[in-house]
């Protein structure tokens, strides 16, 4: 069965509550290797974004969650100065998860549940340009066991690419092809950083490697960025934009943190997720948090992604990675597919930690028109 | 009401010390967390999802902790979520958590705030990780001396807040701070730190743990059933405003004001002084108690310190505040605010023990960040709402 054939099933048993969610707008920043702004300029400028789109004020927020990491940051509380973005006078009722962006709607998303609060901004920024993530990232594992070994992201993210060729689960061809198809992608989409770089797949593979068996090709660039949603509950969406994203699931998992003690082949959390947040059934776009060429092939296979699912049209984290923000990304981007696009079911994806530890899962859909289905624009971004 | 009421079933901590240097700190939240579960009746199976709290990670050297910290809290498989909202993140981490269950996406929630202060130092950290910090005393005190000066209050008022707390304190043996001969002429005597704060009139470093089990509306119930009295939430709010700006009362800041009005009106109170009947409030320098009472409108303006004076806030006092011995006795930071949370909880459940206050029906709990401009707060009841 086709994504298409699923998605039809979906559309008909969707009937909007005045307890549904949706995105109603999204703006990030462009993904660049130094942004002169600062976290709270980057912020400002996105949240400002969003709210117009959907001629929303500040004053009209019930709720703001930002995400954000102090270390990237190089501070303590480095989250503080970033109030002014939402302007916290008078005061303001908003959280901060020491997550990715996505996390931070998932408590926006939460706090909409609990029924008193109609609006909600969820953020997520980071400036990764200004640090050395490689020395860094090697602080967010087991502090007694791993940390000292040093092991940063790409030599972790280079041991799960070799499990999963000598699993047989993928060639380092379908790598460099996941490579390629996202920089085609990225050069059509501003948003992107990692533009009009090599495309063909035999020249990537002619590379040598970076870490056996990751090229460049397989690495995500170093960047910064940041993004913003708008939440709405309940009818509210509807009257502020044509076309809500409603988030039909959203859930997140864990795992055991030693990559030593799973399979990295497989990515259970995401499983969980996917089938938490209701299953893929009727996906047309998924837009995935794979900083790897590796993590994509483990993700797709995890959630059991169907052959003609359209995966990152946006180009992905591997052409645009502004950390803590780049899961907010995805969402936002799956988000447009259905805001801008007229798509009807798109799933968004979030990760955190080493190899994939932890995993969110968004799926999102959009009404059917009166007059049948939405006529897709066939603009993948 | 819309959303599903929510139980507090389990309370745990752990003994909060200088040093806790026969636990990792996977050691440190598992020991409270189990407590927490052991209390609740409940095995870590029955958890559907965990919120970790704590202020910043470079206080350990251990980004983004929660992680690692997966394998300690049974998280494989469940969802993992990571609080950080300054000083207030104890107490943000338990309403998150109750969001949870309002919300109806989760029906047990683990609740977890803890710090290792021993493993590095918080006197770098909270200068923003620069040399030179003058530290969060050497940042309150120039507004405590504002407060004294606005509202007349004299300086031994301080001292009496250290020593009270100190005594509750040896009503509890989690509490890190166990000094039996506490007196005024100790406190003031002992160093000036930041003037007007000498040392006793000053919070510990500490390394601890506080965890809460938290269910819906038939656990609560059923809890109940079973002899174990919950504390039910009656409100919860969240409050946050600039560090600084012209026209702002650091002193009496308007999100604390806006975040207690707002669970007093979720829990029906309207008359805090009198429908509340104690209150555990975020007070790791002697004067944040008075300064607090005025903030949440429990005293009028300029009447905090009489309220003190008077003894009224003592633990035999018809206002106890800070049963446990408060921040001034144990404070690992990021748990400082959820020990004030399941503190107030506990109290209502009347499992306090030795600080068990009498008759305790509905309790206050806050706690506050960076520069006093963050505030997590929650009200519980011994009835359902």
């Amino acid at each position: 069965m086709t994504a298409r054939q699923n998605a039809g099933e979906t559309r008909e048993t969707a009937v909007r509550q005045d307890s549904d969610i949706a995105i109603v707008a999204t703006a990030q920043l462009p993904a660049v290797r130094r942004q002169e702004l600062t976290e709270t300029e980057m912020l400002l400028m996105v949240v400002d974004e969003a709210l117009d789109k959907v001629g929303l004020k500040r004053s009209d927020i019930g709720f703001s969650c930002q995400g954000s990491c102090d270390y990237i940051s190089g501070g303590t509380f480095s989250f503080v100065p970033n109030l002014d973005a939402m302007g916290a006078w008078p005061p303001i009722h908003e959280s901060h998860v020491e997550m990715d962006g996505a996390w931070a709607m998932y408590e926006a998303w939460v706090r909409l549940k609990h029924g008193d609060i109609d609006i909600a901004v969820a953020m997520g920024s980071g400036k990764s340009s200004t640090g050395d993530p490689a020395a860094m990232y090697p602080l967010e594992l087991d502090p007694y066991y791993l940390a000292p070994l040093g092991l940063d992201p790409v030599s972790l993210a280079a041991l799960q690419a070799r499990q999963l060729i000598e699993s047989g689960k993928t060639t380092e061809r379908e790598l460099a092809e996941i490579a390629a198809r996202s920089r085609r992608d990225a050069a059509g989409n501003p948003n992107q950083q990692v533009r009009g770089a090599e495309q063909d797949v035999d020249k990537l593979l002619a590379e040598g490697y970076l870490r056996n068996p990751l090229r460049k090709s397989d690495l995500p660039p170093i960047s910064d960025g940041a993004c913003a949603v708008v939440l709405v509950r309940g009818p509210r969406a509807a009257e502020l934009t044509e076309r809500p994203a409603w988030i039909t699931g959203l859930d997140h998992r864990s795992e055991v943190h030693n990559p030593a003690l799973r399979d990295l082949t497989d990515s259970a959390s995401t499983r969980i997720a996917g089938q938490r947040a209701g299953g893929v059934a009727g996906v047309e776009v998924a837009e995935l948090m794979a900083p790897f060429t590796a993590q994509e092939v483990i993700l797709r296979q995890s959630l059991g992604l169907a052959e003609d699912v359209v995966i990152n049209p946006s180009g992905g984290a591997l052409t645009g990675n502004p950390l803590m923000a780049t899961g907010l990304v995805r969402i936002a981007a799956a988000a447009d597919q259905i805001l801008i696009n007229g798509r009807s079911r798109t799933l968004g994806h979030a990760t955190s930690g080493p190899a994939l530890q932890q995993n969110l899962v968004c799926v999102l859909e959009g009404d059917t028109g009166a007059e049948g289905d939405p006529a897709a624009k066939g603009d993948n971004r | 009401m819309t959303h599903e009421r929510v139980a507090v079933v389990g309370i745990g901590q752990t003994k909060h010390k200088k040093r806790r240097d026969d636990l990792s700190i996977a050691g440190l939240v598992r020991e409270a967390a189990q407590r927490a579960l052991d209390d609740a009746r409940m095995t870590w199976s029955d958890i559907d999802a965990v919120v970790i709290g704590k202020a910043p990670d470079i206080f350990e050297g251990v980004m983004k902790p929660e992680l690692y910290l997966s394998d300690a809290l049974g998280g494989a498989g469940k969802p993992v979520f990571r609080v950080h909202t300054a000083g207030s993140v104890g107490g943000s981490t338990a309403i998150v958590a109750s969001h949870l269950i309002s919300s109806r996406v989760h029906k047990r929630v683990l609740a977890v705030a803890w710090e290792k202060q021993s493993e590095g130092n918080a006197q770098f950290g909270l200068g923003g990780g620069k040399s030179g910090s003058i530290g969060a005393g050497g940042a309150f005190a120039p507004w405590i001396r504002a407060y004294i000066q606005k509202s007349g209050a004299p300086e031994h008022i301080g001292w009496q807040v250290a020593v009270k707390d100190r005594q509750n304190a040896l009503r509890n043996q989690y509490a890190h701070l166990q000094l039996k001969d506490i007196s005024i002429d100790k406190v003031r005597e002992s160093p000036m730190m930041w003037d007007p704060l000498h040392f006793l009139e000053s919070c510990p470093s500490s390394d601890g743990a506080g965890a809460i089990v938290l269910t819906d509306e038939a656990g609560g119930d059923a809890a109940a059933a079973d002899g174990r009295a919950p504390a039910w939430i009656l409100g919860t709010s969240m409050r946050s405003e600039p560090s600084s700006f012209n026209g702002r009362d650091p002193i009496r800041p308007q999100a604390g004001i806006d975040c207690a009005w707002d669970v007093y009106r979720q829990a029906g109170i309207t008359d805090p002084r009198r429908q509340i009947d104690v209150a555990e409030l975020y007070v790791p320098f002697s004067w944040y108690e008075p300064m607090w009472l005025e903030g949440h409108d429990i005293a009028p303006v300029g009447e905090g310190w009489k309220m003190v004076d008077r003894g009224e806030t003592a633990f035999d006092g018809d206002f106890p505040v800070n049963p446990s011995g408060g921040v001034l006795s144990s404070n690992p930071i990021g748990a400082s605010g959820m020990l004030r949370f399941l503190e107030a909880a506990l109290q209502v459940r009347g499992a306090a023990g030795e600080h068990q206050v009498d008759g305790a029906k509905v309790a206050l709990a806050q706690a506050y960040g960076a520069a006093a401009q963050y505030f997590a707060m929650w009200a519980v009841g011994a009835d359902k709402p």
